[in-house]
């Protein structure tokens, strides 16, 4: 269990988080991730850099965002208080803005010119289009074929933004191939290129960096239930993918000792099928993309094709400091199938007007589950990571509509 | 001494430059490799090295790639590797071997195991792409114990002091990955090779073996005076990839290739 005499403190100098994390990276990137260390580590100290962060979330993002009590919805349940953390209502339309915000303004004192990134859902995509364009800044953003014909507004998106979108075709054609097709652009143009990765996944210090600049979402969100319920909360539940936004929730409780946090990945058509994204709740610890973590992949150490109706959940391995909180046990991590995250899609949009994405629907899903369970006098904050209006066309197709 | 060590204090000796090409283990097939390893050696192969296939092969160009996907779909794995590399052994105990792949495998496997079975399969080296010395030390220590070199790699943006950690901690040799870029990539400036070697062996007497875009034997010759070998990959496996339906063809064009790399190189002035 977490030692609650001591502040929670990772990950350690070397980038890791128990065994997990680290830099398993090719050595042309190696001088890449020291600079970009050594940025991170000057100006996440530099009152000028955290100023001009702190005005953009304000000013451009739209932060801070509401935490809405979903009472209806809690009602309905019949269990605990449901607190909806607002990160739709960010600027682009979810969590990945304030990542994107943070590692551009990292890029700019860097004088790097040229921006990457990759892309599963196109959220990601969009918001680092979205700052590009803001700075004028070249744009270049790899994205997985199939990725690209389930998510075609969000790559018009990008392109009316200014970017390049690049379709991958190798392996699974999703957002791991997306991921390694960036890091060889990275290899190759690493002297005047910044990669943003869009998770909490990659070599250090993106881990904890992407979850300092995430971490927003949960100083807000522990703050407003404070001041609008009087309380901490009991539980916190949050959709993962790498995991960033449930890391920029989790991470500001984590000393919280009874502030139970549950991380919820997709199981996709069902875990016994074999075609699912649950990397902690059904794979085992492995190399990929820069860290140590949970991984789906078969007996030799080949990565598996993963599945789930959101793109953004889409992907074999899991942030590196979630598959620590699973082993020590301050997270709980769960899983709910395609058809669990498309109840809790519905039950958010009949009884309270919001549509959320499907990822985040997948945290729904759970809080479906979770919240009966629990006493009336009991809160619940969910992490509503992102709006559903870029899902039109996969719920539409879905239930057999033609739009 | 390790059997690379060996091999390359003899080479010091005599001038001998180094020719180390590069296939991937299964690609077209698994019956193919090991006769085109013996073929190799015919051909003027010093060292062999023998890529492991991987579903994720990030510092790889798409000819590599390619080729990882035709094994994998002939269920090529790391244990599958070794045993090539096992059955070449049985007929060859001079020639090193060195595998070149990513962590994962090795991960999944287990260090120790992994240690355990290359050592008995006549490994001589293991480059893991994805394993600087950073995350490195636990997997070296248990190859060293088996008598195999983790081989480290340097690239153009390598800095001085990077250079001197991997004469620290290197053995076998050094891979300096010539160009900042994937494998295959086009654009080998020989120059810049030249003075960047120059840096290296400022500052290590360990080997130094020198890849990435050395496609025909004028670069192979040109590059090999820098250093004390070179790789070639990609050019080889185009020639797997450009005959398919014939790998009797890709063999011989494979060795003609190599055997024009190594009179060139054999021909400095």
């Amino acid at each position: 269990m977490t030692d609650t005499t001591n502040p929670y403190n990772m990950p350690d100098d070397r980038g890791h988080f128990g065994p997990y994390g680290g830099i398993f990276i090719a050595e042309t990137l190696i001088p890449a991730v020291e600079e970009l260390q050594a940025a991170y580590d000057q100006y996440m100290t530099d009152p000028e850099f955290i100023a001009e962060l702190d005005k953009d979330f304000q000013h451009y993002v739209g932060r801070p965002s509401p935490l809405y009590h979903a009472e209806r919805w809690s009602k309905e349940l019949g269990g605990a208080q449901i607190y909806l953390k607002r990160e739709d209502l960010n600027h682009t339309g979810a969590h990945k803005i304030n990542n994107t915000i943070g590692q551009i303004l990292l890029a700019k004192r860097m004088g790097k010119k040229r921006i990457i990134a990759e892309t599963g859902a196109g959220q990601h995509g969009v918001a680092t289009a979205t700052v590009c364009a803001r700075l004028g800044l070249e744009c270049v953003v790899y994205m997985g074929a199939v990725d690209i014909a389930r998510q075609a507004l969000n790559v018009y998106r990008m392109q009316l933004l200014g970017a390049k979108v690049v379709p991958v075709t190798s392996g699974s054609k999703t957002l791991k191939d997306a991921l390694n097709e960036a890091i060889r652009d990275w290899v190759t143009n690493v002297d005047n290129t910044f990669y943003i990765i869009g998770t909490v996944a990659g070599p250090a210090p993106y881990p904890a960096m992407v979850r300092d600049f995430q971490t927003i979402i949960g100083r807000e969100a522990r703050e407003q239930c404070l001041t609008q319920a009087g309380k901490l909360p009991n539980a916190l539940v949050a959709c993962i993918g790498g995991g960033s936004n449930a890391i920029g929730l989790f991470h500001p409780f984590i000393d919280d000792a009874d502030v139970k946090m549950f991380g919820v990945e997709a199981a996709g058509d069902g875990i016994e099928t074999g075609r699912h994204s649950a990397a902690i709740c059904a794979g085992r610890p492995g190399v990929l993309h820069g860290n140590r973590t949970y991984l789906i992949e078969d007996d030799d150490g080949e990565i598996i094709e993963t599945h789930s109706i959101s793109a953004g959940l889409d992907y074999p391995g899991v942030g590196p400091e979630h598959a620590w909180l699973n082993d020590i046990g301050r997270a709980e991590y769960v899983s709910v199938t395609d058809d669990e995250a498309l109840e809790g899609f519905h039950a958010l949009t009949k009884l309270e007007g919001i549509i959320p994405a499907l990822e985040s629907s997948h945290a729904m899903a759970y809080t479906l589950k979770l919240a009966p369970t629990m006493k009336n006098d009991e809160i619940i904050i969910v992490n509503l990571s992102g709006r559903g209006d870029k899902d039109m066309h996969t719920m539409a197709e879905r239930e057999g509509i033609k739009i | 001494m390790s059997r690379l060590e060996t091999v390359f204090a003899d080479f010091k000796k005599s001038g001998h430059k180094a020719l180390i090409p590069f296939i991937t283990a299964g690609d077209p097939n698994p019956e193919f490799t090991v006769p085109m390893m013996h073929a190799m050696v015919e051909a003027g192969a010093d060292i062999i090295e023998l890529g492991v296939p991987f579903s994720d092969p990030m510092a790889d160009g798409p000819v590599i790639q390619r080729a990882s996907e035709r094994a994998l779909a002939h269920k090529m794995s790391l244990r599958r590797t070794l045993k090539i590399a096992a059955e070449f052994r049985l007929t060859n105990q001079s020639t090193p071997v060195v595998l070149m792949g990513y962590a994962n495998p090795v991960e999944a496997m287990g260090y120790k195991v992994f240690a355990e079975a290359a050592g008995k399969a006549g490994v001589d080296g293991v480059l893991t792409v994805d394993l600087p010395p950073e995350e490195a030390s636990e997997c070296a220590e248990l190859l060293n114990a088996h008598g195999i070199d983790q081989i480290f790699l340097l690239a153009p943006n390598s800095t001085e002091s990077r250079i001197k950690k991997m004469d620290a901690v290197g053995s076998g040799f050094l891979y300096y990955v010539s160009v900042k870029g994937i494998t295959g990539a086009g654009h080998l400036d020989t120059a810049d090779v030249e003075k960047k070697l120059q840096l290296i062996r400022a500052n290590t007497n360990i080997p130094v073996a020198i890849g990435f875009g050395i496609k025909e034997a004028e670069t192979a010759k040109t590059i090999s005076a820098f250093g004390d070998a070179v790789v070639v990959g990609s050019a080889l496996i185009s020639k797997i990839e450009a005959n398919l339906d014939n790998p009797e063809v890709a063999k011989q064009e494979i060795v003609d290739l190599l055997q024009s790399m190594r009179t060139a190189m054999d021909n400095q002035v």
